[in-house]
C-alpha cells in the first residue's frame, strides 16, 4: 500500500516536473557573463542575457534598422543637437519602479557620471537630458552625433530602475533590477543565471516561458553534448567544426547571421618602437602579407566555409562595404613582387602575437604556412589574452591577432581604431584624410554621405594597411526541433519574444 | 604532482654497501621494470632520432587533408590543418621528454642542496627552509605553475621552470630526511669525531646514501613531470604551436573530438606509456636498490 | 596531543605569512594588467586611471600587501574584480561542490583502492597482485585531463549514458547530483586510488610479517578475520595518514577536472581567475587552500600519532 502510494507520489512529481521543465528554456553560453551591470559590464556574453532581462530604448531588426522598444518615437532637431524622444507608458521595473523620463534622466547620468561607467565614451555627446514632461525626453548634445541612436540600441540604452542603482550603487550588478521580459532570479558564478518571467512585462504576451536559464559552458564539444542529451535547449555559438555533425542532426536545427564584427591583424606602424620594423614601416610588406593570404581557404580549413571572409571593417553583406574593393584574391607572385620592390627578395621574418586559444592558434598556422610561400617567414608569439592586451595598448609588438566584436552603427567599427588618438588605435595610425572623413560620417545624419565618407576612408586604409582584416564571424545557434519562432540577428543576440517551445 | 612520496622511497638502510652486483641481478629479475626500461628506451630513441626517422615534415600543412583518419598515408591520421600527426607525435616525443627530464634536474639541483642543507645544519636553516618548503607544498601545485607560467609567459621553457619549481619541495623533503638519518649512524659520529671536515663528510658519506633515493624519485618525478608538462600544454601555457608536444595536440583535439577522435587518441596513449614507462622503472630502481630482500 | 597540536599551529603560523607573501607576490608576478582587462573592449582611460586608483594598484606593493592582509585577517578578501561579488561570498559558493567531488572521488578511491591493496599483498607474486599492480599503476600513468576528454567522448557523446557536464546542487536534487558528479569523481579517483593502493599493499606487506599475524593464524583463526580484523586493522595507521594527505591532494586535482568538466568548484574558478587576471580571487583561494592544507598535515600528523602512539617526534 505504502509503495504504491510512494510511487504515487514519486508519479505526481515527476509530472510536475516536467510541466515545470515545459516552461524553462535552458541557454548554453560560450563564457560566464561578467558583472550583469550594463554600465559596467563589458563582455558580449553579458550582453545575451541583458537582453532577456534589460529592455533598452531602441531596438534593431535584423536588418540593422532602428525600431521602438522603451522609446516609442524620436525626432531631432534641424541642427541636429537636439533630440526628443517619447517613451512607452505601459512600462515599469521588475521591483514596481514606473519608467518614466525621470528614469531616463537617472540612467544616462548614471552612464556618463558613474566613475566606474564603461559607456562614457559612447554618450559622451549627450551633454544634457531633460524630462519634458512625464514620458517624453530631451538630449542636448554638444556636437551632432550620428551614431547616438544606435548606442541606445545596446547598454547604453538599457534602462536600469533607478530606486535599485540609487540603494545598490556599483554593486548593481549582484542584483540587477531591469524592465525587460525576465526578471533576476539567481546566479552562480560560471554555473548559471536564472532567470524569471516578468509578469507586468508590456509585451508580456509574446513570452512563453516561466524562467530561463543561461549556463555558461565553454567548452564546444561539452556545449553541443548537453545540447543533444536535452541537458540544453539551445546554445550559442556553435563551433564552425560542429556545423555539419548538426545538420545532419534530426533533432536539431540551426540558425545563423553574419556578424557586426572582424577578425584580423593589427599592426603596429606608430605606436612607440615596436613599430620600428619593416612591417611597420612599409606597406608595401603589410600588402604582400594580405596578398600572400587565402582568406578563402582559411574559411574552408579553419571554420568549415561556414563564416564570411573579409577585407574591410564590415562584412561584405553590410550596406556600407566598399563594393569597389572585394575581398582579393590569392596572389603569391603579387606579393614575392612586392617583397623585391621594398628591398627583400629573399624572404623577410615577422612576428605576430596571438592569443593561444586553439581557434586563433589555427588560424594563424594556416596564415603562417600561406605567408611563407610568399617568402613571409612569420614567428607565432602566442600569449595570453590578457597579456597581448597590455602588449598591445604599450605599443610592445610588431602585430597581431585581435578582431573586435562589432557595433550596430558603422562608426563603432572603425573610428576608434584609426583615427589619430583613437581610444583603441593600438597601431598608431595617424592621417589627417582618414580623420576628416570618419569625424564628419560621425556627424551626419545623411546615409549617402555617410557612405560616401566610409567609401573614401576605404580606398586610403586599403592602400596604407593599418589593419589586415581575414574574416567576419558567423554566429550560429544550434536549437532543439522543439523550439519555434527564434529569429537570428547580426548583433548575436539571443531574443526570447516569440519564440516557443513544444 | 604528487607531494607524497611513493611507499618505501625513503630507502632505510644507509649503509654504503657497494650494491652493484646485486643491483643488476634484481633489476634484470623484475620483468616489470624491463618493459619500463624497454618503453623509456623506445620513447627516448624516437625522440632522438625524429631527425633521421621516415617521418613528413611535422608542420606541413595541407589544406586537401585536413582532419582526415588514418590511413596507408597518415597512419595516425592528420590534424585540423592538415599535418600528420604520427610524425608531429614523433618530434612532440622531444618536448615531453625533455620537459620530464630538465623539470626534474631543475627541481634535483635546487631542492637536494636545500635539503642536504636543512638536515645538516638544522637549527634556524632547517626551520626556515622548512617552513618555505610547507609554503610551497600548501600552494596546489597546478595553480602555482600555472601562475608561473602565465607570468613568464607561455612556452615549453618556461613550463619547465614552473615544473621544475613545483616539484622542488618533494626533493628538499627527501634530501633533509635523508640527511638526517645518515646523521646519527654510528659511523658519521665516528668519523666527526675523528675531526672530518664538513665538505668531506658530505662527499663521502651523506651524498652516497642520498643519490638512491633521490634516483628512484626522480625518476618516479618525471613521469608526473610528463603529464604535467601535458597539463600545462593542454591549457594552453606549454609548447606553442606550430612546434608539437603531446600536450598541446590535445589541446587542439579536444575541440574537434567528434569529428577526429584520433586527434586526442594517439597522443594521449603516447603519455601514458611513457608515463608508465617511467612509473615502471622507478618502481623496479627502488625494489633493486632497496637492500630489504623481497 | 594538546601540546603537540599547538606546537604544530604555532609552527603553521610562519609557514602561513609566507604563503601570504607569496600569494600577494603573484600579483606582481602574473603579467596583463587587471585593469586593462577589465576595462572592456572599449578601454576608456579615463575608467582606467579610476579604477587603478580605486584597487590601490598605485600604491607601493608594501602598503597594498598590508592593506590586502589587514582585510583579511577581518574576513574581506575584497570583491571579484570580473563580477563585483565578494571572494569569501565566492569562496562559501564554490567549497561544497568541490568539496563534494573531492569526497565522492575519495570514497571511489578507497573502495578501489584499499581492498585491491589487500589483496595483492595478500597474494604477493600472484597473478592477482600482478594484475593489480599494472592497473594501480596504470591510473597513475593516464593524464586525468585525456581520461576525462576521453570519458565524454565515450560515456556522454557516444552512448548518452552520464550528462557530460554541468553542477546539480546536491540539496536540489541528490540523484541527478550525484549522476552528474560520476564521471568528474571517477577521473580524479583514478590517480588516488592507485596511490591508495600502492600504500595500502605496502602496509599490509609489514603487518602480515608481523608476529601477531602469525600468532592469529596459529590460533587457527579463519584467514578472512585475521586479514580483516588482525592484519588490515593494524596496516591502517598508514592507511589513514595517506588518506588524510591525499585530500589535500584532490583538491589540487580538482583544478584539471573541474575545467574539463565544466564544474564550477574552486578549480575551475582559480583558474579562470589567473587568465582573467581577476587578482582578489586567486589570491583568496591560494591563501584559503594553503590553510587548508596545512590543517590537513597537521591532522594527518595528529591522526597518526593517535593511532600510533609509539610514534616520538622527529
Amino acid at each position: 500500500m505504502t509503495l504504491k502510494r510512494h510511487f504515487g507520489f514519486a508519479l505526481a512529481f515527476a509530472l510536475s516536473t516536467t510541466a515545470l521543465q515545459a516552461a524553462d528554456l535552458r541557454i548554453g553560453l560560450q563564457e560566464d557573463p561578467d558583472v550583469l551591470d550594463p554600465d559596467q559590464s563589458r563582455t558580449f556574453v553579458g550582453r545575451i542575457v541583458y537582453a532577456s532581462l534589460c529592455d533598452k530604448l531602441v531596438d534593431i531588426t535584423p536588418d540593422l534598422e532602428i525600431i521602438p522598444q522603451l522609446a516609442t518615437g524620436w525626432q531631432w532637431s534641424d541642427d541636429g543637437l537636439e533630440l526628443t524622444m517619447t517613451l512607452r507608458e505601459d512600462a515599469s521595473f521588475h521591483d514596481g519602479t514606473p519608467f518614466d523620463a525621470a528614469a531616463v534622466v537617472a540612467n544616462i547620468e548614471r552612464s556618463k557620471n558613474l566613475p566606474e561607467s564603461r559607456r562614457k565614451s559612447e554618450v559622451k555627446s549627450i551633454t544634457g537630458v531633460e524630462a519634458v514632461d512625464d514620458h517624453t525626453v530631451k538630449f542636448t548634445l554638444g556636437a551632432p552625433d550620428a551614431t547616438l541612436i544606435a548606442q541606445f540600441a545596446d547598454r547604453s540604452g538599457m534602462m536600469l530602475s533607478p530606486t535599485a542603482t540609487a540603494a545598490a550603487g556599483t554593486d548593481f550588478g549582484l542584483n540587477p533590477i531591469c524592465s525587460g521580459p525576465f526578471k533576476f532570479d539567481e546566479r552562480v558564478q560560471q554555473d548559471r543565471i536564472v532567470l524569471s518571467k516578468f509578469d507586468d512585462y508590456w509585451n508580456a504576451d509574446a513570452i512563453s516561458f516561466d524562467t530561463v536559464t543561461f549556463l555558461p559552458i565553454p567548452d564546444t564539444t561539452v556545449r553541443l553534448a548537453n545540447l543533444r542529451s536535452g541537458d540544453l535547449d539551445m546554445l550559442e555559438r556553435l563551433a564552425a567544426t560542429d556545423v555539419a555533425s548538426v545538420s545532419g542532426d534530426d533533432a536539431l536545427q540551426m540558425e545563423q547571421a553574419v556578424s557586426l564584427g572582424y577578425q584580423g591583424i593589427t599592426v603596429n606602424v606608430a605606436n612607440g618602437a615596436g613599430a620600428d620594423n619593416p612591417l611597420g614601416q612599409d606597406a608595401r610588406i603589410r600588402k604582400a602579407l594580405s596578398l600572400a593570404i587565402d582568406r578563402n581557404i582559411i574559411n574552408q580549413v579553419v571554420f568549415e566555409g561556414a563564416f564570411a571572409p573579409g577585407n574591410q571593417s564590415f562584412p561584405p553583406t553590410s550596406p556600407w562595404y566598399n563594393t569597389d574593393l572585394p575581398v582579393p584574391e590569392r596572389d603569391v607572385d603579387a606579393a614575392k613582387a612586392l617583397l623585391a620592390e621594398a628591398g627583400y627578395p629573399d624572404g623577410i621574418d615577422i612576428e605576430i602575437q596571438v592569443a593561444n586559444n586553439p581557434v586563433q592558434m589555427q588560424l594563424m598556422q594556416v596564415v603562417q604556412a600561406m605567408a611563407s610561400e610568399a617568402g613571409i617567414n612569420i614567428e607565432l608569439v602566442a600569449k595570453e589574452f590578457a597579456t597581448l592586451l597590455r602588449d598591445q595598448s604599450a605599443g610592445d609588438y610588431t602585430a597581431s591577432q585581435i578582431g573586435w566584436s562589432g557595433r550596430v552603427d558603422p562608426d563603432g567599427n572603425i573610428h576608434q581604431f584609426v583615427t589619430s588618438g583613437g581610444g583603441i588605435n593600438d597601431g598608431g595610425y595617424s592621417n589627417p584624410q582618414v580623420d576628416a572623413l570618419l569625424d564628419s560620417a560621425r556627424t551626419s545624419t545623411d546615409l549617402a554621405t555617410r557612405k560616401a565618407n566610409y567609401d573614401a576612408a576605404r580606398v586610403i586604409l586599403q592602400e596604407d594597411l593599418p589593419l589586415i582584416y581575414l574574416y567576419h564571424v558567423t554566429w550560429i545557434w544550434a536549437l532543439d526541433t522543439d523550439l519555434s519562432g527564434f529569429t537570428a540577428y547580426p548583433d548575436g543576440m539571443i531574443r526570447l519574444e516569440g519564440v516557443t517551445k513544444g | 604532482m604528487s607531494t607524497i612520496a611513493d611507499p618505501q622511497t625513503q630507502i632505510t638502510d644507509p649503509a654504503p654497501a657497494r650494491r652493484g652486483s646485486r643491483f643488476w641481478t634484481k633489476f634484470r629479475a623484475n620483468r616489470a621494470a624491463l618493459l619500463g626500461g624497454v618503453l623509456v628506451t623506445f620513447f627516448v630513441a624516437v625522440a632522438l632520432l625524429a631527425p633521421v626517422l621516415p617521418l613528413v615534415d611535422p608542420t606541413a600543412t595541407d589544406w586537401l587533408a585536413v582532419r582526415k583518419p588514418p590511413s596507408p598515408a597518415h597512419p595516425f591520421g592528420t590534424d585540423e590543418i592538415g599535418r600528420d600527426v604520427l610524425s608531429r607525435m614523433g618530434w612532440g616525443a622531444q618536448a615531453s621528454l625533455l620537459a620530464g627530464v630538465v623539470s626534474v634536474a631543475i627541481a634535483v639541483l635546487l631542492g637536494v642542496p636545500l635539503g642536504m642543507l636543512a638536515g645538516y645544519l638544522r637549527g634556524w636553516t632547517d626551520a626556515i627552509i622548512s617552513r618555505m618548503t610547507e609554503a610551497l607544498l600548501a600552494a596546489p601545485f597546478l595553480i602555482l605553475a600555472i601562475a608561473l607560467a602565465a607570468f613568464l609567459g607561455p612556452s615549453l621553457s618556461n613550463a619547465m621552470i614552473a615544473i621544475g619549481l613545483s616539484a622542488m619541495p618533494i626533493f628538499i623533503r627527501l634530501a633533509r630526511a635523508q640527511t638526517l638519518s645518515v646523521m646519527t649512524e654510528d659511523y658519521v659520529e665516528s668519523a666527526r669525531a675523528i675531526g672530518l671536515r664538513d665538505g668531506a663528510l658530505i662527499w663521502r658519506y651523506i651524498l652516497p646514501n642520498i643519490i638512491p633515493p633521490i634516483l628512484v624519485q626522480s625518476t618516479l618525478t618525471i613521469a608526473t613531470a610528463i603529464i604535467a608538462e601535458a597539463s600545462l600544454s593542454f591549457l594552453g601555457l606549454g609548447q606553442q604551436p606550430p612546434a608539437p608536444s603531446w600536450g598541446s595536440m590535445l589541446n587542439i583535439a579536444k575541440n574537434f573530438l567528434e569529428q577526429a577522435p584520433w586527434m586526442a587518441l594517439y597522443p594521449g596513449i603516447a603519455i601514458f606509456l611513457v608515463v608508465l614507462g617511467f612509473n615502471l622503472l622507478g618502481d623496479g630502481l627502488r625494489d633493486a636498490l632497496d637492500p630489504r630482500d623481497h | 596531543m594538546l601540546a603537540f597540536l599547538g606546537r604544530r599551529c604555532l609552527i603553521a603560523i610562519p609557514t602561513i605569512i609566507l604563503i601570504s607573501i607569496f600569494v600577494f607576490g603573484m600579483q606582481k608576478l602574473l603579467p596583463g594588467d587587471p585593469v586593462l582587462a577589465m576595462a572592456g573592449e572599449e578601454r576608456d582611460p579615463e575608467v582606467i586611471a579610476y579604477l587603478r586608483e580605486k584597487y590601490r594598484l598605485n600604491d607601493p606593493i608594501v602598503v597594498q600587501y598590508l592593506h590586502w592582509i589587514g582585510n583579511a585577517l577581518r574576513g574581506d578578501l575584497g570583491i571579484s574584480l570580473r563580477t563585483n561579488q565578494p571572494v569569501t561570498e565566492l569562496i562559501g559558493e564554490k567549497l561544497p561542490v568541490t568539496l563534494q567531488l573531492a569526497v565522492m572521488a575519495l570514497i571511489i578511491a578507497m573502495v578501489i583502492g584499499i581492498p585491491a591493496g589487500v589483496l595483492s599483498a595478500y597474494r604477493k607474486g600472484t597473478w592477482v597482485d600482478w594484475v593489480a599492480n599494472t592497473i594501480a599503476l596504470s591510473g597513475l600513468s593516464v593524464p586525468n585531463f585525456w581520461l576525462g576528454i576521453m570519458m565524454i567522448l565515450l560515456v556522454s557523446v557516444k552512448l548518452g549514458w552520464l550528462p557530460a557536464s554541468g553542477y546539480q546542487p546536491l540539496s536540489e536534487d541528490p540523484l541527478q547530483s550525484i549522476k552528474t558528479m560520476l564521471m568528474p569523481a571517477f577521473v580524479l579517483g583514478t590517480a588516488i586510488a592507485a596511490t591508495l593502493m600502492r600504500h595500502t599493499r605496502s602496509a599490509m606487506l609489514g603487518v602480515l610479517k608481523s608476529d601477531y599475524v602469525r600468532t592469529a593464524r596459529a590460533k587457527g583463526l579463519a584467514e578472512g578475520v585475521v586479514l580483516v580484523k588482525h592484519a588490515l586493522r593494524n596496516a591502517l595507521v598508514p592507511i589513514v595518514t595517506v588518506t588524510t594527505l591525499l585530500f589535500g591532494e584532490l583538491l589540487a586535482g580538482a583544478v584539471l577536472t573541474e575545467q574539463i568538466f565544466t564544474i564550477p568548484g574552486f578549480g575551475k574558478l582559480v583558474v579562470d581567475a589567473v587568465f582573467n587576471r581577476d587578482y582578489a580571487v586567486v589570491q583568496g583561494i591560494v591563501l584559503c587552500t594553503g590553510i587548508a592544507f596545512i590543517a590537513m598535515n597537521i591532522l594527518a600528523d595528529a591522526a597518526y600519532r593517535v593511532l600510533n602512539p609509539r610514534m616520538t617526534d622527529l
